[in-house]
């Protein structure tokens, strides 16, 4: 499975050897499980694990949850809080389940800026980086008609307004709102069809974790320092990487448990901090709360998707030359996907040679600004459309347009990138001094 | 149906009436026995609320996810099995469609749900709200006195409700009503009093959820601790001693 050479599993027993000559699943599961991994890891390759184990809760949950829900709009208030109050252990079931939503999207947040910073979408990690961002989509997908489920007043008015945008699409678009719906409006059809694909998403999800895994599994991980392991023999690759259990079983297990001994508290002490009050009043498709506002994952990009409104010379300008065929609304529909596109392009977008952040002097800056940029947005997504704050919004789309389309390609015939250190061994050595069996040399030198 | 759209209108539009007059909201923040992460509920405190939510709310208010048998739970107002049957069948009927009629309330049924008034719900209105018990609470302290009159209704001046102006004539008032065990019975007394009742019925399971929420952070930081050692032990002989 591994592009690296490391030692593979032999069956010793003979029921071991007859197994593996049919199905050589344990030597699968021994080779995923001893992969060498490049021993410079950071801390800020803990979050693959945590959101592995986020898929694992949501899923468990989840299909209990589904156990005790009852996706008809007249019943599904009530059925949530049939498991708020009947079913044992149900509160905890359903807490866990909406504020996991929100750990797993804190993770995938960490985890996609931890592999921008670092190069890690680049070449020959392309296809796990594109992967990552379906992933990534279909979380969202799931998120979105998973706060639909619950028919609370969010839940009906976000469904109506993110529906909505598909109906900004030219010529098909009204059509296209209609099929998706089920109907005219939201309703039950709605709510049927977003339980079914919600509870089909996470299974989808779980089948490209295992293609992302294999493929970077196949090119090896990236690491802090970028450089690539040296892959001549067996001991070589020693030299630069240490299996992966236990050494990072354990170490990403540590930084998992202290995620989740703040995960558990928000769940046991403040189960609805996250939440929004008025998904606690039925859907009632009569009454518009006064502030329609999407989750907070979302924010970022539903700040993106209202920046662009009819008064933007860029706006008016597209809508002009397409003879209005691309109104406003549907140029902030194609600026918060294309927001997430251009982010899948990054790996034919950077120029730079230079895989880790740690060895580009300028670039630093830029990244610091777009984790700037991306908190800003957040920020914006949850105020209302009203000056100032348009304009900080355009501001900020801008800025994160900029920095995938025109930075990252500029900087790397710009940058003049620092040395990187020649091999991950001597990275380690620089943090860590050498292990025991060199210890006799360090200290000499010293 | 036309009442419904009236009344929907009515609760759309007051909002940004109030955003227009620019009101300002106050909400006083009190100290219930139940805040912060080792808080509990007070039994009698519910008790008195819940017989404040059946002498006066329940005229109008109704509270239909709430079953009736929850009020004999632990963690809840602790009635006796025997005083939820008495307390049931005393003050709720409930329809019975085999025999066509209605007939009193036992443990299994819930509390009625209400709508002649157009009174909302309040089974979750301590969840509902910004604010929670503390917006309740101040509601129901927050009316000033004013009236006046528009569209044929009449509209209560009240300093917590978004907008200024309630359709709620103010419920309650000082010794309005009786404690058994003699309790404080002013307004600002009472008002916390069923605040608390309606947190309660909002989230019946906070006491049992507080409590695994405690023993799930207690074990998950042994065991954070535990890899900690662990991890420090796996990598001792991998890293070398520069730094010792």
């Amino acid at each position: 499975m591994s592009g690296i050479p490391h030692d593979h599993y032999e069956p010793k027993t003979n029921g071991a050897k007859w197994l593996h000559s049919r199905l050589p699943i344990v030597g699968l599961l021994y080779d995923t499980i001893m992969i060498p991994t490049p021993k410079n890891l950071n801390w800020w390759w803990i979050w693959g694990i945590v959101l592995a184990f986020c898929l694992v809760l949501q899923i468990v949950t989840g299909i209990i949850l589904a156990m005790h829900y009852t996706p008809h709009v007249d019943l599904a208030f009530a059925s949530v809080e049939h498991i708020m109050r009947d079913v044992n252990g149900g509160y905890m079931l359903r807490y866990l389940h909406a504020n996991g939503a929100s750990l797993f999207f804190v993770a995938v947040y960490i985890h996609i800026f931890r592999g921008l910073f670092y190069g890690s979408y680049k070449a020959p990690r392309e296809i796990t980086w594109i992967i990552g961002m379906l992933i990534f989509l279909m979380m969202m997908g799931a998120g979105f008609m998973g706060y639909v489920l619950p028919w609370g007043q969010m839940s009906f008015w976000g469904a109506t307004v993110i529906t909505g945008l598909f109906g900004a699409i030219p010529f098909i678009g009204e059509a296209l709102q209609t099929w998706l719906l089920g109907g005219p409006s939201v309703g039950n059809a709605t709510l049927n069809r977003f339980f079914s694909l919600h509870y089909l998403l996470p299974f989808i999800i779980a089948a490209l974790v295992i293609v992302h895994i294999w493929a970077f599994h196949t090119t090896g991980n990236n690491n802090p320092t970028g450089v690539d392991v040296r892959k001549g023999s067996k001991e070589e690759v020693k030299k630069d990487t240490l299996p992966f259990w236990p050494y990072f079983v354990i170490k990403d297990f540590l930084g998992l448990a202290i995620v989740l001994v703040i995960f558990w508290a928000i769940v046991g002490f403040l189960p609805n901090m996250l939440g929004e009050p008025d998904n606690y009043i039925e859907a009632n498709p009569l009454v518009t709360p006064a502030h329609i506002v999407p989750e907070w994952y979302f924010l970022p990009f539903y700040a993106i998707l209202r920046a662009f409104t009819a008064e933007v010379w860029v706006v008016q300008f597209t809508s002009f030359i397409t003879g209005g065929i691309i109104d406003a609304k549907f140029f902030g529909v194609m600026a918060m996907f294309g927001a997430i596109a251009v982010m899948a392009l990054a790996p034919w977008l950077d120029t730079s040679r230079v895989r880790s952040g740690l060895y580009r002097p300028m670039f630093k800056w830029w990244f610091l600004l777009l984790v700037i940029d991306f908190f800003v947005l957040t920020w914006l997504g949850a105020k209302p459309a009203e000056e100032p704050y348009a304009s900080f919004a355009l501001i900020a789309s801008a800025y994160w347009f900029g920095y995938f389309l025109v930075i990252l390609p500029l900087l790397g015939v710009i940058e003049k990138p620092l040395a990187t250190p020649d091999t991950i061994e001597d990275d380690f050595n620089a943090h860590y001094g050498k292990s025991d069996d060199a210890s006799t040399d360090a200290k000499a030198a010293e | 149906m036309l009442k419904k759209l009236v009344i929907g209108a009515a609760l759309a539009l007051t909002p940004v009436a109030a955003l227009a007059a620019g009101a300002e909201q106050h909400i006083e923040t009190y100290d219930f026995s139940f805040n912060g992460a080792f808080g509990t509920y007070d039994q009698n405190q519910l008790q008195r609320g819940l017989q404040i939510y059946t002498e006066v709310c329940s005229s109008c208010h109704g509270l239909k996810f709430v079953p009736l048998r929850t009020l004999s739970d632990a963690g809840g107002p602790g009635l006796s099995p025997e005083q939820v049957v008495a307390y049931a069948a005393e003050n709720f009927t409930v329809y019975d469609a085999e025999l066509d009629e209605d007939v009193a309330a036992k443990p299994v049924d819930h509390f009625p749900a209400n709508t002649d008034a157009g009174a909302p719900d309040l089974s979750l209105m301590a969840k509902a709200r910004k604010g929670g018990p503390d917006y309740i609470a101040s509601l129901l302290n927050g009316y000033t006195g004013e009236e006046k009159e528009e569209a044929g209704s009449t509209y209560y001046e009240n300093t917590a409700f978004p907008g200024g102006w309630i359709s709620m004539a103010p419920p309650l008032e000082d010794d309005y009503l009786e404690f058994a065990d003699g309790h404080d019975t002013s307004l600002h007394s009472m008002s916390q009093d069923v605040a608390a009742y309606l947190m309660w019925s909002a989230e019946p399971k906070m006491m049992a959820r507080k409590q695994v929420g405690f023993v799930g952070v207690l074990m998950l930081t042994i065991l954070s601790v535990l890899l900690y050692l662990t991890n420090k032990r796996i990598w001792a002989p991998i890293k070398g001693r520069k730094n010792s």
